[in-house]
């Protein structure tokens, strides 16, 4: 590995606590993970399992009741969790943006786009406003708006969806950040509009060298724009490495499971094949393996928690399972 | 600027006009012109008013509206006790009444929206001393708060501006708190958030623009409320001092001349207010439905 990634974390976790502090919810354990530099991370997992937090964490926008309660979070070597909340707003935005889950909602209906792309750009760098704006057309004209000279003239309900979620990323890459965290972007899209813009963020992505994050349940979507995945479940990461080891080989019982959940073309009139029970209370956590209870091959050793193993080059997973498996190397951190 | 008026030509054909609702039917036609009305009386007051407002001759006093017996058409609407034309001193109460009604309503406007916004965007503690100081500000009765702080401070013109404003400024607070809470877990404001700008930017930017239209649908209809307590402050003597003209104290006047039958001291003005206030009521009652944000669609 190389000797500094753009992102690192390092056993991070992050914790809700209730008002009396006699309920505390887990939502992000022990999380250690590395993004290079141009690379795409697809971060999945069902609904609750910490992908939001996570990446929440990373931007330090945590709401009031949430403590980052360990680990280190470095990103271009220098440790986020250390910086003042001054210094943090000068890398949000600037050094790491952020699409979130709806761009739909996320532009301003009463002003211009022109304002609210140049927006970042006059923050961050103190340009003029007529200079940030033919920035702003650029930007537009790179994330493919025709006639984007009229169109920063024009207000959010004049565009349609996909549209505006192009503009979204035009505002996410208009102060060329290093890292684009982008949370389930597509959700609101309908099939052709996201497939168009995956390809503009994998195009974007190659034409500024931007580290991408990528937080989506769509393994689809991660097969085609990832180079490491991450599994999370329970607020750990079960399992990570190359996308295509991964898909190859999945090591991770839970891993197995989402990958045979994926609908297929060539099967016929067959039963999805679903993951029986629940996701645990992440206030409640069982002792061991969080998806021991769910597991179809757990063990007695299950009962234990499992340490992150190394099952090959690059790759982890948090399972007794790869303990058997090819020559583990014991150690939480990495 | 040629940009400009392309955007606007390709518009998508279809896309509702901008003040489209100005020409709905149910315009409060009635209202705005007596408003309208009014304001212009106010602002050429020295080119309309026939006499002086605070000078009378003591010669002419109670003649009556030239219509009736002994009424001249000198005095189209007659006389008061110390013998000041009734038509030009409605005419310059006009002013006054605009003139506080709308400044006492932008600055409880300014007050209120200030601390509404930063009640609801903050939070924590902030909101909690913001809302609990409205609370108690909202306890005290209105009138008689003014009143009290009246009776501090002094008649003046100036000094019923600041007073209205202190203590109407509450109801704004209130709105927009709530206005803000929830604008405040909108994507935009999130996004801008994530985008790295400071709070007091976001308030600036995004919070400040998409309350003003409900500040202004507040202000319409506060205009009749501090309208009508400016003339009861000056009605009661610790509001605008004699011998400026306006219409409260016009009120207070004439009063002792309703019960030997010069009507025209109490009714007149006491028409102007209730015309002027009951035109703001409608005024604003229209634009609450017209620009009620959950009816807004933008």
């Amino acid at each position: 590995m190389s000797p500094r990634a753009l992102l690192e974390l390092d056993n991070l976790s992050t914790h809700y606590v209730s008002a009396r502090g006699s309920r505390v919810v887990r939502a992000v354990e022990e999380v250690s993970l590395r993004v290079e530099a141009g690379e795409t991370l697809g971060i999945v997992g069902e609904s609750g399992s910490g992908k939001t937090t996570l990446a929440l964490t990373i931007l330090r926008l945590l709401p009031l009741a949430a403590r980052v309660t360990s680990g280190r979070l470095l990103f271009e070597g220098e440790d986020l969790l250390t910086k003042s909340d001054a210094e943090m707003r000068r890398v949000r935005g600037k050094r790491i943006a952020m699409i979130l889950q709806d761009p739909m909602a996320s532009l301003n209906p009463l002003f211009t786009i022109g304002d609210q792309v140049a927006e970042p750009i006059r923050v961050h760098e103190g340009t003029a406003r007529s200079a940030a704006w033919s920035r702003a057309g650029e930007l537009l004209k790179a994330v493919r708006i025709p006639s984007p000279q009229t169109r920063l003239y024009q207000h959010p309900h004049e565009m349609s969806g996909g549209m505006r979620q192009r503009i979204v990323g035009a505002i996410g890459i208009s102060c060329g950040p290093k890292l684009l965290i982008a949370d389930e972007p597509t959700t609101s899209l309908d099939l052709t509009i996201q497939a168009q813009y995956l390809n503009l963020l994998r195009e974007l992505q190659r034409a500024h060298g931007l580290a991408l994050i990528f937080i989506t349940h769509n393994l689809g979507i991660v097969a085609k724009m990832c180079d490491q995945l991450a599994v999370m479940y329970a607020g750990r990461v079960v399992e990570s490495g190359p996308v295509k080891e991964v898909f190859r080989a999945p090591v991770h019982p839970y891993t197995r499971a989402l990958l045979s959940s994926i609908p297929r073309m060539t099967d016929r009139c067959q039963r999805l094949a679903a993951i029986d029970g629940q996701p645990p209370d992440l206030a409640a956590l069982p002792a061991g393996c969080a998806f021991a209870p769910r597991c179809p091959s757990a063990f007695d050793r299950c009962r234990e928690a499992p340490p992150m193993f190394r099952p090959g080059d690059g790759r982890m997973a948090r399972c007794w399972l790869a303990a058997a498996g090819a020559g583990a190397g014991k150690g939480g951190a990495i | 600027m040629t940009m400009r008026s392309e955007a606007v030509s390709s518009e998508p054909v279809g896309a509702p006009p901008r003040f489209d609702f100005i020409r709905l039917e149910d315009f409060p036609l009635a209202p705005v012109l007596i408003l309208v009305g009014f304001a212009l009386v106010a602002v050429f007051a020295n080119m309309l008013a026939p006499h002086d407002p605070e000078v009378g001759k003591l010669a002419a006093r109670f003649r009556p509206p030239s219509w009736q017996a002994g009424g001249t058409t000198g005095y189209l609407l007659g006389t008061d006790h110390l013998g000041r034309d009734v038509l030009s001193r409605l005419i310059f109460g006009a002013r006054v009444s605009i003139v506080v009604g709308f400044t006492a309503v932008i600055v409880a406007g300014a007050i209120g929206t200030a601390l509404g916004i930063l009640s609801g965007y903050l939070g924590g503690w902030v909101d909690q001393v913001i809302m609990r100081i409205t609370d108690t500000w909202l306890a005290l009765p209105a009138l008689t708060f003014a009143i009290f702080l009246a009776a501090i401070v002094g008649p003046s013109e100036m000094n019923i501006v600041i007073i209205l404003g202190a203590v109407y400024w509450t109801r704004y607070a209130r709105v927009i708190r709530g206005e803000v809470l929830s604008l405040k877990e909108r994507d935009f404001v999130r996004l801008a958030i994530v985008a790295g700008l400071s709070k007091w930017k976001i308030m600036a930017r995004h919070i400040l623009p998409n309350v003003i239209n409900t500040a202004i649908v507040l202000g319409t209809l506060m205009l009749g409320v501090v309208i009508v307590t400016e003339a009861a402050l000056s009605f009661l003597g610790v509001g605008v001092p004699p011998p400026k003209p306006a219409w409260g104290l016009m009120l207070a006047d004439g009063k002792r001349g309703l019960m030997v039958g010069y009507w025209w001291l109490t009714v007149l003005p006491g028409t102007c207010i209730m015309l002027m206030v009951l035109s703001a009521n409608l005024l604003g009652d229209w634009l609450r439905v017209k620009l009620d944000p959950q009816l807004r669609q933008l």
